[in-house]
């Protein structure tokens, strides 16, 4: 099914066209009416006047958090205030927040592009959805929130936390749809089964994740959880939230909206625009925006971009699931590692809980890296040697999978903690 | 004949033990014979107790990683050589033992008590029968 069939499916020619004259718009806009861009243009030697051929963005320079930071809160807004109708905000765990404008052209945008992903993924009017995201400042929940309803779903606006509520209104309200983060949606299926309800108790049928990164075999785990279909879908706030790319049915990559984003792919050290089909840092471009606009945004996230057309008839390029952030690598002894590398092992075995926590640490001018993880197979209790068994294998699968030695720790069952929000699975003590 | 026994995966922390027991004390089980076996890290914790199935379900809400299994219990001579004697039967027959350990003291009975894990505890109840080697029945485990 699709949301905006015509635009979803326009062959690359036309949606290159697209990009091109939204393109010039938006450098314009950007350069007229923010400060920031116009001496950063000029300094650059970039005349919106240059911009005549989709590949001329690479004359304009990079802009990354740390420029939004420092033009808080509303340096960066290329609207007047009397325009602007939502504000937005990314929580700052380090400083200030990250603060993000909407026009209601932005607002309309926004929604539909959502309702391109629900839709992608199975949604329509006949849902309910019950949203576990945490209301607020954030733009997860308010953005499938506005989503959703536009395809005409029934929205609860359940938010995050108070879990055996959210299991109890899941149940009494026959809640079709579940948005949360993964981490969130399948903590809650252990709830669920501990209020004595199985998967058979739930009208549950589609999950959007999103917020944070979702691998395969947490999906797997998920799916079988609650009996649902799951997809996964992308966005930061920056951009405009979640509604930059989604998956389809046939989850082969997420479809980005790229009427509104113009995506490229560089090398996060050399900051080289790599060939198409490499995996780099996603840069993106807001065609579209009004409030907030962005030329070429570092997202930090690391992907790879697919522009085959898909089998499910959108044309649209679709990009990985994010392999890691470029700043949640965790380079222990000079390897590049990424948490969700080691989600994939430990999601996949049965013995253990799909919780887990990292631990780094600089032992005698050494990087050392140990994995907790909740052990929950009693039939491993006969010997001591079936649990050593298990640490060899996990250990011998993470170091085939990253390439450097883990300790595996085996922990009591639910002694890791839970989270509502985005799984903070990382705790580096160097 | 077949006696049933939990095993509890205890991580090394202080208290881990003092929980197990205590929510077992607060739900009225009664703990017949313990062992716990230890690594650096973690521990294997065996109990024989009055109600097996409802001490598995407690701990299993309790949060805990919890099998039932099935072991012998013996009663031997208590004098010296007594469990020697029972060892050497199960090492003619060629029966490997995972496992050994004794009950809490009891002086109603004139036996010593001991709890033995074994590969085949058909087999090894038949050969130790055969020997004159008194095994308990689960109701003088669980009850006496």
């Amino acid at each position: 099914m699709f949301w905006q069939k015509e635009i979803e499916t326009m062959d690359r020619k036309k949606i290159e066209a697209v990009q091109l004259e939204r393109l010039q718009w938006l450098v314009k806009h950007c350069y007229q009416n923010v400060r920031f861009y116009h001496d950063r243009l000029d300094k650059a030697g970039v005349t919106p006047e240059r911009i005549k051929t989709l590949s001329d963005i690479q004359y304009i320079p990079y802009t990354t958090k740390e420029d939004i930071r420092d033009h808080y809160p509303f340096g960066m807004f290329a609207v007047p205030m009397k325009q602007v109708i939502r504000i937005h905000a990314s929580s700052g765990t380090t400083g200030k927040p990250t603060v993000v404008g909407y026009t209601r052209s932005d607002m309309e945008n926004w929604s539909n592009l959502v309702a391109r992903l629900a839709v992608a993924a199975g949604a329509s009017d006949e849902d309910i959805a019950q949203i576990s995201f945490g209301y607020g400042l954030f733009t997860g929940a308010l953005g499938l929130h506005q989503g959703l309803e536009k395809i005409g779903a029934a929205v609860i606006p359940s938010s995050s936390g108070n879990t055996e509520k959210q299991v109890m209104l899941m149940k009494d309200f026959g809640t079709t749809l579940i948005v949360g983060t993964p981490s969130y949606v399948l903590y809650m299926s252990e709830v669920a089964k501990e209020m004595g309800y199985t998967k058979d108790d739930f009208k549950i049928r589609l999950g959007l994740m999103g917020s944070e990164g979702c691998t395969p075999e947490m999906r797997d785990k998920i799916e079988e959880a609650w009996g649902l279909f799951a997809t996964d879908n992308y966005g930061m706030s920056e951009l405009i939230g979640p509604g930059v790319s989604g998956e389809c049915e046939r989850r082969e990559g997420m479809h980005i909206a790229e009427d509104h984003f113009l995506c490229e792919v560089i090398n996060s050290s050399s900051l080289e625009v790599l060939p198409r089909g490499e995996t780099g840092e996603l840069v993106v471009t807001t065609l579209t925006k009004e409030a907030f606009p962005l030329l070429r945004y570092r997202t930090k996230d690391i992907t790879r971009i697919n522009y085959e057309p898909c089998a499910c008839g959108r044309t649209m390029a679709r990009m990985d699931k994010i392999k890691g952030r470029s700043d949640d690598m965790l380079k222990i002894r000079g390897v590049n590692v990424f948490p969700s590398q080691i989600e994939s092992v430990i999601v996949s075995s049965k013995s253990v809980s799909p919780n887990y926590q990292l631990v780094v640490r600089h032992e005698g001018f050494r990087d050392t890296l140990e994995v907790n993880v909740e052990l929950v197979d009693g039939t491993l209790l006969e010997r001591f040697s079936e649990l050593e068994a298990l640490e060899s294998k996990l250990k011998a699968k993470l170091h085939t999978v990253l390439g450097i030695d883990a300790k595996v720790n085996l922990v009591e069952p639910k002694s890791l903690e839970r989270f509502a929000g985005k799984a903070k699975r990382v705790v580096d003590l160097r | 004949m077949i006696i049933k026994q939990l095993s509890v995966f205890v991580e090394n922390k202080p208290g881990r033990l003092l929980e197990i027991t205590s929510v077992l004390g607060d739900n009225g089980i009664d703990i017949r014979a313990m062992s716990l076996a230890d690594t650096t890290k973690f521990g294997i914790l065996r109990l024989i107790v009055n109600e097996p199935g409802k001490a598995e379900n407690i701990l299993k809400e309790a949060g805990f990683t919890v099998s039932l299994t099935q072991v012998l219990a013996l009663g031997l001579k208590d004098t010296p050589g007594g469990l020697a004697a029972v060892l050497k039967i199960l090492k003619q027959a060629g029966i490997e033992v995972e496992y050994v350990y004794a009950f809490f003291v009891s002086c109603a009975v004139d036996y010593a008590s001991v709890i033995i894990r074994v590969e085949d505890n058909d087999k090894a109840a038949e050969v130790l029968k055969e020997n004159g080697v008194k095994l308990l029945d689960a109701e003088e485990v669980y009850n006496r």
